[in-house]
């Protein structure tokens, strides 16, 4: 059964993901949807850049840079928790999304557990899929967890101080401009 | 005092549900010890020797009597009665269940309080100057910028993981930096620039631990408004680059060395440039909206120096020492800022019982508009006392135990909990304290021996800030027993300083020994007017190596 989740519900996954090559090896990118390491992409791209079932993938100390803007082309590009202790995968997935302006699927892959759903999500990833052992059903919940953020990030671009300043201004507003 | 709308309860409220959650779903095996880790420390609790631990945040050091009343009422509902001022002016519980802690957070939700970010590898509580707002020597109040990186600090989505933890320290007063701001993570020194301008001095990759370090200016000025685009590229800097493969060297500070601070600094630049100008840049408005919560209470026209205070000082010495020491001059006329000094002989330097916590809550009622302050020195001030309320504040303060008048003193000694309480510590660091406290407990000779920081931790984790105490005095191991390092010649306040170490390190029973060593080698050696710490700058650390380690005649 699928581990995909997205921020609207369950889903079919119809991606395959290649693992990283072993050091110095080529890989054969095989027909079909696949997620490539950033790697084989920036190695093999003169032939897998006419395929549009391409999407790639980056490891937590892999850097967005590498691709910049060029990162707008992919269906979906996932990032790896390679421990979810590992907090460099959240300033990708903000990068891609408001340096890059990556507009389509951006996957959490790797040690994806619950209680971290709602800062991904923040910061921009829209899909996950969710460790083996985690209870699929409990992901709806944890992306909620919170009804309101301090901060601006990718789901909320306005920071609460802006915000709040928006009331303050609207109440004022008539008085305002009358 | 900054008071919550309804969206910080809104925010709080979500917390302490989610939390309870998680609390559950780890008693019912769905999630490991090691998945419940950082979610339990971001949430104060952390598991020490004895028991779990608790520790609740005070933002920028700041509490309400009603917060107060509430802690008293907590400790004993869920603990043994006291509680602990830490050296990072948090408070902290020693024997609360683990099932209960989603019960305290909600008690503490209903007063404003919750212990967010007081442990695990995120931003923790920003601190700043105990006496911040009530000191004539600051360009502004820096309470205010304490609480907007509270805020955007608060479940930062994208800085919950970082490589380590991460401390923020804001220091306004130009003669002074009793916040230290320069062994912190970020130190932010509020200026003006010659324009009249307000803006930071930022420092980076200051620490204390295993590698302590003064941090480098890293940014002369930053204006006002940029504050948290600078943070935020400062912060996203760490954490795409601090290292993650050594706990020991994953601290910014290592990082800032590595690629020496030029190079973080234009890092951090570069990462600005993208960002300066995004949502997140400061609007005046907010800055008001948040300044007016620490708007002046309502002072009264008083004079300096009314009869009410300058008659008992003449009459009582003990009150006049008192007043010398543990009084500090306010901006307002007729105010004084006292400190209570939690530090009596015998009992662990910072510790609280639950009816002094509830004492300390009328005291600040009756004589100081319901706030108060605890310092990481790890005692408590009352910053706006009538002057002509001074002698009778002081009556009272003595029968509660908190008017020993050896406010920065020998004897006010800055300790952790230590072997006693600390599941890290190589050594017990509370007898020690006490041995020292014991040995000088005659307050004319402490007096004259003026202002001293003795500072004791009880590893290399340094809670208990040894490497800047004029004296620092850090547990160490070994092979298998409690041995004590001394350094000498550090300091936290501007000219931040690491103290050097002495030599070979000592048996707990000749501790007192040493310091008193130490310290009549410095009375011996100063200057009228001289501080240790300026006899030990003149005269280096070789003199106090020889009369420590001379053999014994
Ligand atoms: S310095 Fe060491 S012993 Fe003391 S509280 Fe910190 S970790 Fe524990």
């Amino acid at each position: 059964m699928s581990r995909l989740i997205k921020v609207d519900g369950l889903a079919a996954d119809h991606w395959t993901r290649l693992e990283k090559p072993v050091d110095g090896k080529t890989v054969e990118v095989p027909e079909g949807n696949v997620i490539v390491p950033l790697s084989v992409w920036l190695a093999q791209r003169d032939r897998l850049e006419a395929r549009d079932d391409i999407g790639v993938w980056f490891d937590s100390d892999e850097e967005p840079e590498a691709l910049g803007i060029d990162c707008r082309r992919f269906p979906v590009i996932a990032v790896n928790f390679p421990k979810f202790t590992d907090g460099r995968g959240y300033s990708i997935g903000r990068l891609l999304r408001e340096r890059y302006g990556f507009r389509h699927e951006l996957r959490a892959v790797g040690d994806v557990l619950l209680d971290q759903l709602f800062y991904m999500k923040r910061c921009g990833f829209d899909a996950f899929v969710l460790r083996e052992d985690k209870d699929i059903n409990k992901a709806a919940k944890c992306l909620e967890f919170f009804s309101e953020a301090y901060q601006a990030a990718v789901d909320q671009t306005a920071p609460l101080f802006r915000r709040r300043e928006r009331t303050v201004t609207e109440e004022a507003g008539e008085v305002a401009f009358a | 005092m900054y008071v919550y709308d309804e969206y910080d309860r809104k925010i709080l409220n979500d917390r302490v549900k989610q939390f309870r959650d998680q609390t559950q779903r780890y008693l019912a095996g769905e999630l490991s010890e090691e998945e419940f880790l950082p979610l339990r420390l971001q949430n104060g609790l952390y598991v020490q020797r004895l028991a779990p631990m608790f520790r609740i945040c005070v933002p920028y050091g700041m509490l309400r009597s009603e917060q107060l009343r509430r802690l008293a009422r907590i400790t004993r509902d869920y603990d043994k009665g006291y509680a602990h001022f830490t050296t990072r002016q948090n408070i902290q519980l020693n024997w609360p269940k683990l099932e209960e802690v989603p019960d305290i957070l909600a008690e503490l939700a209903e007063v404003e309080m919750h212990a967010n970010q007081t442990s695990g590898n995120c931003i923790r509580n920003t601190t700043t100057d105990q006496f911040a707002g009530v000191n004539a020597d600051e360009v502004v109040d820096p309470r205010p910028y304490c609480e907007i990186i509270r805020q955007w600090s608060t479940y930062h989505p994208e800085f919950a993981f970082l490589p380590r933890k991460f401390k923020i320290a804001v220091n306004a007063a130009p003669g002074s930096d009793r916040a230290a701001i320069q062994v912190h993570d970020i130190g932010l020194e509020i200026v003006r620039n010659d324009l009249g301008e307000l803006g930071f001095r930022v420092y980076a990759g200051g620490g204390l631990g295993r590698t302590p370090m003064v941090g480098p200016v890293i940014r002369e000025f930053l204006p006002e408004l940029d504050l948290l685009t600078y943070l935020e590229a400062m912060v996203r800097v760490y954490n795409r680059y601090g290292r993650r493969d050594n706990k020991f060297k994953a601290r910014i500070k290592i990082l800032v060395k590595a690629l020496t601070p030029e190079v973080y600094a234009e890092k951090v630049e570069a990462e600005w440039a993208h960002i300066k100008g995004s949502p997140t840049r400061l609007t005046p408005e907010a800055i008001e909206r948040v300044k007016a919560y620490f708007n002046e209470p309502n002072y009264q026209t008083l004079d300096d120096e009314p009869a009410e205070l300058v008659e008992p000082r003449n009459g009582s010495r003990p009150f006049a020492n008192w007043l010398k020491r543990n009084v500090k001059p306010h901006k307002k006329a007729g105010y004084a800022v006292v400190t209570l000094t939690l530090k009596e002989t015998g009992v662990p330097p910072g510790d609280v019982y639950d009816w002094q916590l509830e004492k300390i809550a009328d005291l600040a009622d009756e004589f100081s508009f319901s706030e108060i302050r605890v310092t990481h020195e790890q005692n408590v001030v009352l910053a706006d006392v009538r002057q002509k309320d001074l002698y009778r504040l002081w009556e009272m303060l003595k029968t509660a135990g908190f008017a020993t008048p050896n406010l920065g003193l020998l004897t006010d000694i800055i300790c952790c909990p230590g072997g006693d309480y600390c599941a890290l510590a190589n050594a017990k660091s509370i007898p020690v304290a006490e041995a020292i406290q014991r040995r000088f407990d005659d307050l004319d000779y402490l007096y004259d021996l003026g202002d001293i920081d003795l500072n004791i931790s009880g590893c290399m984790n340094a809670c208990g800030h040894h490497h800047v105490g004029n004296i620092g005095v850090l547990g160490v191991d070994k092979k298998g027993e409690e041995y004590y390092q001394v350094s000498l010649g550090g300091s936290s306040q501007r000219d931040a300083t690491i103290g050097q170490i002495l030599g070979p390190s000592f048996a707990r029973d000749q501790m007192a020994d040493v310091i008193d060593k130490i310290v009549k080698l410095y009375v011996e050696t100063r200057t009228a007017e001289e501080r240790f710490i300026d006899t030990f700058r003149r005269i280096g650390i070789q003199p106090f190596k020889e009369r420590v380690y001379e053999p014994a005649h």
